[in-house]
């Protein structure tokens, strides 16, 4: 035996199971199109995927530890970086669990302010993923176009975020800021130029037959296989269930909005594809509504969370939607100024691990395609 | 049926490649929307809300003079304890004070001991451990920190990032004393001649 094998435990481990004839190869940690550092095992028998094996925890930095360490009000930068692309929805999902957990009311204002700012991290999420997805794809001019309207929502989010990228605006109790007038004004503009971009990607990429070709009838992942996984947000919604946190559980108020919920039921890359580019439409209109509903008052309770602030003993759970499924968090307290536990349900975990069966039998050029449609952030999967 | 299905699939294959040059060109034609970053910078209203470092805020009347009154309620609040703040102590009594102090303590008379300044004497902030969160500044009592505009800062050095503010304040306050100097120059004049 050799003293020196080459490899590690995750390749010695995966070997055991090889057939003959067959090529085990690391796609990534540094491949560009697992966006991070995502490690993935995999078998092939010439072009064809035999086996694959995600390998997770190179970004494993113990959010949930630290969150044993710092008050309530101090997790809140944290909550920031965990998805670094839609960083308001769990930063929605700790204010919420928290607010559940001390019974705190929120004024409506606040909640308004929360799904204006959230709907447009969210559009800037799936613009990103719809740049980035066709650079993978090797298409490389959509980017420039995707981030020409991404910085115009980055411009405008800056102002009362004061980031541009890890948002940890949402307070317990409230928002930080309040939104005033110019930026409800710009934000009503901002409504109809993206919608009049969106024509124009439809043009170019959507009704592109290359496109077409690469990523229609590939990587197929039925209602069971995403119930099996528990893989949630547009995975789910390609494969044609009605599945919205935003809707099944109506947190906020989102149940104020008319809007609908993207359904295909392709199941394949191109459905998930087409959910998102529909999910930016929807949260469109949804920011239109509420720039026009929005009501005055304040947007912080009068009695604000000090930093060294104690929440109640107990139990509390809260999901909310982010931009790639259900994000939920379980806190448990024991009534001291740090959480006891905190629990953080990343849907990019359950979502990748739809992966390892999904890309069985399929072409490696393939295998890019469905791990690009299944929209990873790995620092949410890893947390 | 194949030969017809195939000469279809490259006709709308073409079709979609002249979609997609249209709007090449189209875009071609547009203004540009980048800008070259060193040559030319975004405009302050662009920058309107985005974090940078920490600053002191200064006395209203004294502006190299921090507003700051040492509660310690920032370093309390920083999520990544990047802020660390030496108070100021009590000045030690004169020889004079002592003897007043213990002859009052023999009359049996309250004694006053001289108490510390509420200012602090070191304000060290580390910017490489900032989360630009904005917690100290929610929670400081006085207003007496901000966020900066400095957003191109950077550096290669480690401890360029180890900042102190009590320094870059006074820096700051002295130079907008001196640019108010210039600005009315015939005011110091009048004082110097009635000096």
């Amino acid at each position: 035996m050799n003293a020196f094998p080459e490899g590690d435990f995750y390749t010695h481990h995966f070997e055991k199971g090889a057939r003959e004839n067959t090529m085990i190869l690391n796609m990534g940690p540094q491949h560009p199109s697992t966006h991070g550092v995502l490690r993935v095992i995999l078998e092939l028998d010439g072009e064809y995927i035999v086996r694959a094996e995600p390998v997770l925890g190179y970004l494993h930095r113990m959010h949930e530890k630290m969150a044993e360490v710092k008050s309530w009000v101090q997790f809140m930068p944290n909550m920031g970086r965990v998805d670094y692309l839609h960083p308001l929805a769990w930063n929605h999902a700790w204010v919420g669990a928290v607010e559940k957990l001390a019974e705190i009311e929120v004024p409506e204002r606040a909640e308004y302010i929360r799904v204006i700012t959230s709907e447009l991290n969210r559009i800037s999420s799936h613009l990103l993923w719809w740049g980035a997805y066709l650079l993978d794809l090797g298409a490389f001019t959509p980017i420039m176009y995707a981030f020409d309207d991404r910085e115009r929502i980055l411009d405008l989010m800056q102002k009362p975020t004061g980031s541009r990228l890890t948002y940890s605006s949402f307070r317990i109790g409230g928002v930080m800021n309040d939104l005033d007038d110019g930026f409800l004004k710009d934000c009503a503009e901002l409504v109809p130029y993206l919608r009049s971009r969106l024509p124009m990607y439809k043009d170019l990429v959507t009704e592109n037959v290359i496109l077409r070709k690469r990523i229609e009838d590939v990587g197929h992942m039925d209602k069971d296989m995403c119930m099996r996984y528990g893989a949630t947000g547009p995975l789910i919604r390609g494969a044609g269930v009605k599945h919205d946190t935003r809707i099944i559980e109506p947190y906020s108020v989102y149940d104020k909005f008319d809007w609908e919920v993207p359904v295909y039921k392709e199941a394949d890359a191109m459905a998930r594809y087409m959910v998102r580019m529909d999910e930016i439409e929807q949260s469109l209109r949804i920011v239109e509504q509420a720039v026009a509903m929005i009501p005055d008052g304040d947007f912080m309770i009068k009695k604000r969370p000090k930093p060294a602030w104690k929440a109640p003993a107990g139990e509390a759970y809260f999901a909310s939607e982010s931009a790639r499924g259900k994000v939920g968090i379980h806190i448990v307290s024991d009534g001291s100024k740090t959480p006891y536990r905190v629990k953080l349900r990343a849907p990019g975990f359950s979502n990748l691990n739809v992966f390892a069966e999904c890309s069985k039998g399929t072409m490696l050029a393939d295998a890019v395609a469905i791990l690009g449609s299944l929209d990873m952030v790995i620092p949410e999967i890893d947390r | 049926m194949t030969a017809i299905k195939k000469i279809w699939d490259n006709v709308s294959g073409l079709w979609s490649l002249v979609v997609g040059l249209k709007i090449t060109g189209k875009a071609f034609m547009d203004k540009q929307v980048t800008l070259h970053y060193p040559r030319e910078t975004v405009s302050d209203s662009q920058l309107e809300g985005f974090r940078g470092p920490l600053e002191l805020v200064g006395k209203p009347k004294v502006p190299a003079s921090p507003k700051c009154i040492a509660c310690m309620m920032c370093v309390s609040a920083c999520p990544s304890g990047c802020i660390s703040i030496t108070k100021a102590k009590a000045p030690k009594p004169t020889e004079a004070e002592l003897q007043a102090m213990k002859e009052a303590e023999e009359r049996g008379e309250k004694v006053v001991k001289p108490k510390a300044p509420k200012e602090p004497t070191k304000f060290m902030y580390d910017f490489s451990l900032c989360s630009l969160c904005g917690s100290c500044v929610e929670n400081c009592a006085v207003g007496a920190i901000r966020f900066s505009d400095n957003v191109y800062f950077a550096s290669t050095d480690r401890n360029a990032f180890k900042m102190d503010l009590l320094y870059r304040l006074e820096v700051k306050g002295q130079r907008q004393e001196q640019a108010k100097a210039e600005s009315a120059p015939q005011e110091p004049e009048k004082s110097t001649k009635e000096g």
